[in-house]
Order: structure tokens, then C-alpha cells, then sequence
């Protein structure tokens, strides 16, 4: 008794992992009509490819065994046949016209964005999505989520290493949802495998791409285009959420976007303390700004200025150029305007850091309304 | 150009070789150019290979230990153009020197002193492609493709000694091609009539034409990036009225091109020596000739395969997934030739055969892969993942290298005198072939689970098969010693080698006695039949 | 010597094809433009105004233009749409406006760059006024409305019913400073 279960135990285990094998090892057949017919597609090509690999490696290993001088044999003299060769130039054509026709028809059932039910703008920038939605007043960025501890392997890795993010995209199902791909600076590339979509984000142009999800869940993908150094941290998380569930959330991000607008005017004439200041922007600049500049303000040397004890952070009528740097971005630099993505309190909060982290002491306070000026004068 | 063969047979002695350094930095000798190819091209091997040493250790584990991103993008970067323009044009363009006037019956190239000019060159390019890495900021990091605006805009000064190391490299390949060109056309043997010349010669000669045609492009696009990031122009800046997406439409009209220039002169190389170790001719030559051409002409229609992604009206989708499978045709015509001319052979399996064969079976999984590629609506899927990285380094690295591998041991005993150690040469081919297939296989089952390439740390999932890549690739990388250590072996001595050490071998470079004199064909053979 | 003769010969059309293929490559360039124009490869529309032109005005259907705004990399501007989007029959003239604002303390240049999806729709939005002809001047701390007079061809296909028309907005300061600012229409 006690040895079946020891037994049955391994077996267990090996159960689930099999059938997660099969997922880590194959395309994925995802949650779409579309990426269904690309998974039969891949199979299809996948297996006329294995029965052509069986005749041609069959035959060589055929004659690698049979026809051996070691085996006594004298070669034979032949060396062309017309007639062959026309066979074996007409048949794999024969063969490649068969896969064309559903690769065909697929293709052009991909191709179609006509008749969308929703329109989201995605805007990939260095190195973070953007989603807007073109029927809401509802827009926000998507980072990365996994601290950078783990990254550095001090802390152990979550089961979403590297696959998650702060705040996801969230669509509806069983409706048709046209994604409209541009970028602000390089080239990305919005990828989700589940939907069997990835669509090249081109500064200054942009691009469509469209799917309907079947399924409720959470759909993980990355940016599949090199875009400099933290190309392999910009993940793509989708939620699919039933119609009527996604309506409650998106009529709800309406309103708590626009109350959070509207708090910040409130907000702009609150002065916060020193503490306050310096723990949130700790946390900004350790989100955000650290990727870069390096969580010691070192930069990289030649790439990412360093920020201890830079003339900008420190100076002494410094702080306006220092706003106007974070908040405008500096053009032709990897230094991305910060205005549109931070609140003006995480602003402050952040600038104020700068200038008093890592032996920086300049002892200067930024408050919001000290942003607002800079941003809205 | 003044130099002839014949003002060269005055200026030196009959098989009188000068000594020291001065014999290789002045040489004009096909044979001694030659050998100076192979070596660089070598070294660059080592160099490359220790790049994705590094990577492979970076992508052992999830999270970053050794490298920051930075560094990694400048080692997938630099990888790529240093195996590229380093190690496997130049080990071609070797053996080119060596062997195409000894195939045709010429007594050296048509035009040696540009022949020293075009190797000479090349050192200086790599020495400033590889001295940006210790610029401040680093090399560039911006993937070998360097897509604007990340090659524009975005990128540091290192971009400038980038452009100007492949405006060298472009130069050096092109009075390469030119030279091959003009020996094949002028210098041929009395009686070697274009369809008598070995399939080598003939591959040869077809990449030589791509090389005129599409290295002058390149030059264009590095420029075109130039001047983009510093004089103000805007091809591929949208402000400007560019298009970023037109780099890659002027980059893969090269690029393209430029995987076949990597690969004709394998098959060549495998068109020799199959019908050697088999004891049997080459089964349908004129049908590899016509294959090899259309191959050729093929390559020019089939670019934007490369970029599926970007967003393509669909009808420019379906003419370039059309043209791309149809390559498929000539190329299986190629791989059924080598099928059938082993059928019915009489076969033996020194090392030069076992990588041959590996290089049919190898190649056409790579083959494979690409057919599975070139299917649009599945492209999307497998674009940008390992699953090509697997598909590339399969017909690059089993495919091209493999081929130039099988080459070196098969004219060894022609270039230093001597028979290689067959037991180390076959224990080189068995840890290669087993260590390349545990480092590329499993590539292909992490790009179908979706993971990118370029990328420096990778989610939980891919860890354990990453790890087993790794493994792969250092015990593919340890390998490569062995191979060194018996190609020097053999040229430091050995069992002496014949004229003909293969017995089914043909061709003229075997009529001559090993190792090949200094001077060779001076006066041209007779060629029957 | 023949010999010598003949490989000049070869080596100079060898010279003269690599010399095309560099010129070539640049010829691509326009190539490349013109070939969008044409078939509406890349969704850019083309450039310039043109006069109106549309045989009848097709009130039998009715298309949605979406119109969206994007800042590049380093664009301090508010740069918006007044209106998100528009019901149009082909051949009719409709005017929109853009709102761009300069929140910065100097006078700055933008330059707008249109780009269409679906890009087959490209080939039938003509404009016949557009902010993106020229670049946009906009002195410190002011705002502008900028106008596009468009209409669509007739002869767009039936199964358009949407095209989005997306605007990037680039700041072309540095440049325009260089080079003499051109007048422009919108500047007051």
C-alpha cells in the first residue's frame, strides 16, 4: 500500500507536467478562431515536412547502409534522368501549391479589420505599451511589475516572471477588437501568441491588427522587435473579460480617471512634506527612472548620464531646467518626456528625490504646483 | 591593373617562396592569400564564438548574472556581423583562392595584386568594428540588421566606425567577386568549357555576381544611416517624410542575397565531395547548375519575407510568401541530386563525407524551418522568436560552416602534404554534430513556447531548455579546439599525403602532386573529353 | 597582351554594375515613395493639396474617419483632435480641426506626419487643406487651431467603412531653426 502510493506519487507529478510539456514545446493553440487556423496551419506544414524529412533521410540512410564499399558493392554508372528530375520538380511544387491555398485564405481572413466592434490605439514607446481606447476617456501606460530585485536574483522569481505588468490591457470577448499600433521613438512589436497577433509598431506610422478572444483569462506576450536595452522588459498583458463585466470596468476607469484629473488640480495647491516626498519618489524613480540612470544614480557611462551629482540635479538655479528636463524629455536622447505618464505629485516627488539622493543634498523641495508651472504656464 | 600571370612569373622565382612576414603581407599568391583567408576567417570563428559563449552563459539562468542588457545587445550584435562578415565570407573567399584556379587549370588569380589588397583590408575592419566595444558607451547594440531608428536616433557614436568597418568589409567582398569573375571568365584551361567546370567553380561563380549585386546596396544603406544620424537627411525618419520601415525594404534587398552568398559555395563544396566518397558522379549537373541560377535569381524577389510583421498590404503578403516557397523547388532538386547520386554508390566515411552528410540531413531541417517560415499567416507566430534563430543558425552553422569544415579536411591533404589524423578529425566531426544538435534542436521548441530573441533574461518557462542550449553551445564551442588542433597537427606534419588521396576523386587539383606547389598550371592542362 | 585587355574589360562593367547597384540602392528611395503613392503600400497620404475633383458625392453609404494624435519622443505640445470622428459620403467635403498648444516658454516648429490605416484607404482620402503640408510654428506659451479640408473618393471599396487618419506630431525646432522658417497659412 504504502509503496503504491510512493509509486503513484512520481506519476502524478508527471501527469500535469506532460500535458504542460506539450504547451512549452508546441505553438500554442490560443484563445482566437484565427489562431486555431494558424495552429492546424503550423501542424499541417509541420507534418508534411516530417513525412518528406522520412523519404529523403530514409533513402540516404537506405544507401548509407546498403550501398558501402565496406559491403563489397562496385557503384553504379548512372548519373542523370531527365525524367526523374522533372518528377521531382513538379511534385514538391504540387505539394507547395497545396499549402499555399489555406495559408491563402487564412492570410486574407487575418487581414480583414473591417466592422470593429472596439478601437484601441497601443503606443509603444522606450519601454513601456500605452493603451488608449478610442470610445472612453480612458488611457493609461503598462510597465513591467517584476521588481528589479528579482531581475538581479535577490529575491526568488514569481510564476509570471518577466510576463507581468502593472496595469494589463482589458477587452471584452466574443467582440471584435481592432488594434490601431503606432511608436513614439524605435520600432516595437505588440505580440500576443494566444491571439495569434503581432503587428510591428512604426514611429510615424501606424498599423492595424484585429481579434476576437473567445475565452475569459489573462494572455501574457512580449515586445517580439530589438528596441534597445530593455527590450526583453516590456511584456504585453491582455485580460479578456466578459461583455458586461467589461463594460462595469471601463465605465468605472472612466470615472476614476477623471476623478483623478480632477484631484490633482485639488492637489496642486497641497504642499507635501520632505518625507512624503522622498518616500514616494524613491518608489517612482526605482520603477522608472532606475532602468537607466541605475538605482545608485550612476547612469551608464556614455549612455545614461549619471544623476549624482550632475549639474541638472544639483546646480544651484537648477530646479526649472531640471523640471523641464523630466517632465519634456530631452529630443534625440533616450530621456522620454515624463509629463504625460507621471501625475505632477509623482513629479515632484520624484525631481525632489534626485536632488537629494545619494549625497546630492541640495536640500530643495518640488511640489506639484511647482511642476504646473513648468507644464501649464 | 598591370599585373598579369605572366608579369608575375618574372617578378618571381619559379617555386621559390620569399620568407618571414614580408612573404604574407606582400603576397600575390592565390595559394598564400588563401591560406590567409582561412586563418582570419578562423580566428573570427573564435572571436564570434566566444560572443555567443557569453550569451549562452548570460541565458543559462533566468535573471541577469553576468551581463547587463547593454552588453548583451552589443554581443548578439557584433556576433552576428562578425560570423557573417568574418568568419563565413571570408572562409569562402579562401577557399575560392585555393581552389578555383586549381579547378580551372589557371596558374594563380586573374588579378593577384588586387587579390592581397581585398585580404589586407579586411583586418582593418574588424579591428575597427571590434575596438568599439571598448569605446566609451560600447559597441553597437542595435542587432546586426540595425534597424533605423535604433541604428539613427537612438544609437551611440560607435554607429560611425560601424558604418565605415562594413564600407571595408563591403569593398574587401566586392575585388573578391571581381576577381573570382574575371579568373573564371579569362583564365580557364584550354577546353574547360563553362559546363566542364566542378560545381564548386560554378557556385562560385553565381555568388560572385550576388556579391556585385547586392554589396553596393549595403554600402548604400550603411550610408543612408550615416547620414541620417549626422548630416541631417531623413530616409528613414518620419518627420522628415522618410519611412523607417523603408531601411528594412533597402536591408533585406541585401540581406537576402546575402544568405545565399553564404550558402551556393557550401553546395559546391558538397557537389565535390559526395561523388568522391561515393565513388559515383555528380547525379544531374546541369540540373544543379539550373538550380543553383534560379536559386540566385530567386533570392532577389523574395525580401520582405523578412519583415511580414511590419504591416504589408496583403496582396505584396502573398507575392512574397509565394516566391519564397517556391525556392523550395530548386532547392529540393539540389538535395534529391546528392540523395541520388549516393544511391546505388559505393560509399566510405572519412570526416570530409561524415560532415557532407550531416550537412544534407542539417541543411535540410534548416530547410525545413524556412518552408515553415515562409507560410505568412504562421509567420507571425514564429517571427522574431527562436524559432528562427533555430532556423538561421541551422542553415549558417550546419549548413555553411559544416560545408567549409568538410572542405578544409577533404583539400587538407593538398594544402599541407600530409593526411590529417582521421581518429581526431572523426572524434571532432562526433562532438560537433552531437553538441550542435543539442545547442540549435531545442531552440526551435522555446521559439514555438514564445520566447523572443535578443532578449537577456526570459521568463521561468524557457529556463530549463535554455539551460540545456547553453550546454550545447559551450560543448559545441569546447569542440572547435579539436579542429584546430588537427588542422595544425597536420600541417606541422604527418603520414604523407598523394597526389589523389581520395580514391573517387576528380579534378584537376588532384593532377597535381601535394602540397600543391608554389606555382601551379603554368602551363595550362589538357583538358579531354 | 589579349589576356590583359580582356580582364580590363570585364573588370570595368564588373565596376560600372557595382557603381549601379550603389546607385541603385539610393534609387530605391524614390522608388520606393513612388511605388507607395501609387499602390498606398505604406499608408502615407500624399503630401500636397489637391483641388476637388469628385465626380458626384455617393450618399449611399456612409464612412466613420477616426482621427487620432500621437506626440513623438521629446514633443512637449497639447496636440488633439476637436472632434474624435466624422460620418462622411464619399465625395463630400468635410473640415475638421486639430487643437495644438505650446506649453513650453519659447516659440517652437512641428511638423505633423499623416499616416491611414486600413493603407489601401490612403489612395482615396484626398486633402485639400492640411496643417501637415508645412511645418507649424507656434510662438511660446500660445495655442492654434489647425483646419484639414478632406473629402474621399467615390471610388473607395465598399468594405471600408472605417479609416482612421493618424496624425504624429515631431518637433522640428532645431531644423527649422537652421534652415529660414517657411510662412505658413496657420500662424497668426
Amino acid at each position: 500500500m504504502k509503496l503504491k502510493r510512493m509509486l503513484a506519487l512520481p506519476a502524478l507529478a508527471v501527469m500535469p507536467a506532460v500535458a504542460d510539456d506539450t504547451v512549452r514545446l508546441n505553438l500554442r493553440e490560443g484563445v482566437t478562431e484565427i489562431s486555431q487556423r494558424v495552429y492546424d496551419l503550423h501542424m499541417t506544414i509541420f507534418y508534411i515536412c516530417c513525412v518528406i524529412g522520412v523519404i529523403v533521410f530514409g533513402t540516404m540512410f537506405w544507401s548509407m547502409f546498403r550501398h558501402r564499399k565496406s559491403k563489397g558493392r562496385t557503384p553504379a554508372k548512372f548519373h542523370e534522368s531527365i525524367r526523374v528530375e522533372v518528377l521531382w520538380t513538379i511534385i514538391p511544387f504540387l505539394i507547395l501549391a497545396g499549402m499555399a491555398y489555406p495559408a491563402t485564405t487564412t492570410l486574407i481572413h487575418m487581414e480583414n479589420t473591417d466592422d470593429a466592434d472596439v478601437t484601441v490605439q497601443v503606443t509603444a514607446s522606450q519601454w513601456k505599451w500605452h493603451y488608449k481606447y478610442f470610445d472612453h476617456d480612458v488611457e493609461y501606460y503598462s510597465l513591467l511589475a517584476t521588481p528589479d530585485q528579482q531581475i538581479h536574483n535577490k529575491l526568488p522569481k514569481g510564476e509570471n516572471y518577466l510576463l507581468e505588468v502593472d496595469r494589463p490591457l482589458v477587452v471584452p470577448t466574443g467582440k471584435k477588437i481592432r488594434f490601431l499600433i503606432t511608436s513614439d521613438d524605435v520600432i516595437h512589436s505588440w505580440w500576443v501568441p494566444d491571439f495569434a497577433v503581432k503587428k510591428d509598431a512604426n514611429p510615424g506610422f501606424i498599423n492595424e491588427a484585429w481579434t476576437i478572444v473567445d475565452k475569459p483569462g489573462i494572455y501574457r506576450g512580449q515586445c517580439a522587435e530589438l528596441c534597445g536595452n530593455n527590450h526583453g522588459f516590456m511584456p504585453v498583458v491582455v485580460i479578456a473579460k466578459e461583455p458586461a463585466e467589461y463594460e462595469k470596468w471601463i465605465t468605472n476607469m472612466e470615472v476614476k480617471q477623471r476623478k483623478a484629473r480632477e484631484r490633482e488640480q485639488e492637489l496642486l495647491s497641497m504642499e507635501m512634506s520632505k518625507d512624503e516626498l522622498m518616500k514616494m519618489g524613491e518608489k517612482v524613480y526605482n520603477g522608472i527612472c532606475a532602468a537607466c540612470h541605475q538605482p545608485n544614480g550612476q547612469g551608464v557611462q556614455g549612455v545614461f548620464p549619471a544623476l549624482a551629482g550632475s549639474p541638472v540635479t544639483t546646480g544651484k538655479d537648477s530646479i526649472t531646467k531640471h523640471i523641464d528636463t523630466v517632465v519634456h524629455g530631452v529630443k534625440g536622447t533616450a530621456m522620454q518626456a515624463f509629463g504625460t505618464q507621471l501625475s505632477m505629485q509623482e513629479l515632484a516627488a520624484v525631481i525632489t528625490y534626485e536632488r537629494n539622493a545619494w549625497g546630492n543634498d541640495t536640500g530643495d523641495l518640488v511640489q506639484a504646483a511647482d511642476v504646473n508651472k513648468v507644464m501649464n504656464p | 591593373m598591370s599585373t598579369t600571370v605572366d608579369t608575375l612569373h618574372h617578378e618571381e622565382h619559379h617555386d621559390h617562396k620569399p620568407s618571414g612576414i614580408t612573404r604574407w603581407l606582400f603576397t600575390t599568391n592565390h595559394k598564400d592569400i588563401g591560406t590567409l583567408y582561412l586563418w582570419f576567417s578562423f580566428l573570427m570563428f573564435l572571436i564570434g564564438g566566444s560572443m555567443a559563449m557569453v550569451i549562452r552563459a548570460e541565458l543559462f539562468q533566468p535573471g541577469l548574472q553576468l551581463v547587463e542588457p547593454h552588453f548583451f545587445n552589443q554581443m548578439t550584435t557584433v556576433h552576428g556581423l562578425v560570423m557573417i562578415f568574418g568568419a563565413v565570407m571570408p572562409a569562402f573567399t579562401g577557399l575560392a583562392n585555393w581552389l578555383v584556379p586549381m579547378m580551372i587549370g589557371a596558374p594563380d588569380m586573374a588579378l593577384p595584386r588586387m587579390n592581397n589588397w581585398s585580404f589586407w583590408i579586411l583586418p582593418f575592419a574588424f579591428i575597427i568594428l571590434l575596438s568599439s566595444l571598448f569605446m566609451e558607451g560600447g559597441g553597437p547594440a542595435m542587432g546586426w540588421t540595425f534597424y533605423a531608428p535604433l541604428s539613427t536616433t537612438y544609437s551611440n557614436d560607435s554607429t560611425a566606425l560601424f558604418v565605415f568597418s562594413v564600407h571595408i568589409m563591403g569593398i574587401s567582398s566586392i575585388m573578391g567577386a571581381i576577381n573570382v569573375i574575371v579568373t573564371i571568365m579569362n583564365l580557364r584551361a584550354p577546353g574547360m568549357t563553362y559546363m566542364k567546370m566542378p560545381m564548386f567553380v560554378w557556385t562560385w561563380f553565381i555568388t560572385a555576381f550576388l556579391l556585385i549585386a547586392v554589396m553596393p546596396v549595403l554600402a548604400g544603406a550603411v550610408t543612408m544611416v550615416l547620414t541620417d544620424k549626422y548630416f541631417g537627411t531623413s530616409f528613414f525618419d518620419a518627420s522628415g517624410g522618410g519611412d523607417p520601415v523603408m531601411f528594412q525594404h533597402i536591408f533585406w534587398f541585401f540581406g537576402h542575397p546575402e544568405v545565399y552568398i553564404m550558402i551556393l559555395p557550401s553546395f559546391g563544396i558538397i557537389s565535390a565531395i559526395i561523388p568522391t566518397f561515393t565513388r559515383k558522379k555528380l547525379f544531374g549537373y546541369s540540373s544543379m547548375v539550373y538550380a543553383t541560377a534560379s536559386i540566385a535569381i530567386l533570392s532577389f524577389l523574395v525580401w520582405a519575407h523578412h519583415m511580414f510583421t511590419t504591416g504589408m498590404p496583403v496582396v505584396a503578403e502573398l507575392f512574397f510568401m509565394y516566391c519564397t516557397m517556391l525556392i523550395a523547388v530548386p532547392t529540393g532538386v539540389k538535395i534529391f541530386n546528392w540523395v541520388a547520386t549516393m544511391w546505388r554508390g559505393a560509399m566510405s566515411f572519412e570526416t570530409p563525407m561524415l560532415f557532407a552528410l550531416a550537412f544534407v540531413i542539417l541543411f535540410t531541417i534548416g530547410g525545413f524551418s524556412g518552408l515553415m517560415l515562409a507560410i505568412t499567416p504562421v509567420d507571425f507566430q514564429y517571427h522574431d522568436t527562436y524559432f528562427v534563430v533555430a532556423h538561421f543558425h541551422y542553415v549558417l552553422v550546419t549548413g555553411a560552416i559544416f560545408s567549409v569544415m568538410a572542405a578544409v579536411y577533404y583539400w587538407l591533404p593538398k594544402w599541407t602534404g600530409h593526411m590529417y589524423d582521421e581518429t581526431l578529425a572523426k572524434f571532432h566531426f562526433w562532438a560537433s554534430v552531437i553538441s550542435v544538435n543539442v545547442l540549435f534542436f531545442p531552440m526551435h521548441f522555446v521559439g514555438l513556447a514564445g520566447m523572443p530573441r535578443r532578449i537577456p533574461d526570459y521568463s521561468v518557462q524557457f529556463a530549463d531548455i535554455n539551460q540545456i542550449v547553453s550546454i550545447g553551445g559551450f560543448a559545441f564551442g569546447l569542440s572547435q579546439l579539436i579542429f584546430l588542433w588537427v588542422v595544425i597537427k597536420c600541417a606541422r606534419g604527418g603520414e604523407k599525403a598523394a597526389a589523389k588521396p581520395w580514391e573517387g576523386a576528380e579534378g584537376l587539383e588532384w593532377t597535381i602532386p601535394s602540397p600543391a606547389p608554389y606555382h601551379t598550371f603554368e602551363k595550362p592542362p589538357k583538358i579531354e573529353g | 597582351m589579349a589576356q590583359q585587355s580582356n580582364n580590363r574589360k570585364i573588370i570595368f562593367r564588373l565596376l560600372l554594375g557595382v557603381a549601379g547597384m550603389f546607385a541603385f540602392g539610393f534609387a530605391l528611395v524614390p522608388l520606393y515613395n513612388a511605388f507607395c503613392d501609387a499602390t498606398g503600400f505604406n499608408g502615407r497620404t500624399k503630401n500636397e493639396a489637391v483641388a476637388y475633383t469628385a465626380s458626384h458625392v455617393d450618399k449611399s453609404r456612409t464612412v466613420t474617419v477616426q482621427f487620432l494624435t500621437h506626440n513623438a519622443k521629446g514633443m512637449p505640445w497639447q496636440f488633439k483632435p476637436d472632434i474624435k470622428e466624422v460620418h462622411v459620403h464619399p465625395g463630400e467635403v468635410k473640415l475638421v480641426t486639430f487643437y495644438a498648444a505650446n506649453p513650453t516658454a519659447r516659440r517652437m516648429v512641428a511638423q505633423a506626419v499623416p499616416s491611414i490605416a486600413p493603407a489601401e484607404a490612403s489612395l482615396y482620402l484626398n486633402k485639400i487643406e492640411c496643417f501637415c503640408f508645412n511645418q507649424q510654428p507656434l510662438a511660446a506659451n500660445t495655442d492654434a487651431e489647425m483646419p484639414v479640408q478632406f473629402y474621399l473618393d467615390p471610388e473607395i471599396p465598399e468594405h471600408i467603412t472605417t479609416l482612421t487618419l493618424s496624425y504624429t506630431l515631431y518637433d522640428m525646432t532645431a531644423d527649422a531653426n537652421a534652415t529660414t522658417v517657411a510662412q505658413t497659412t496657420t500662424s497668426e
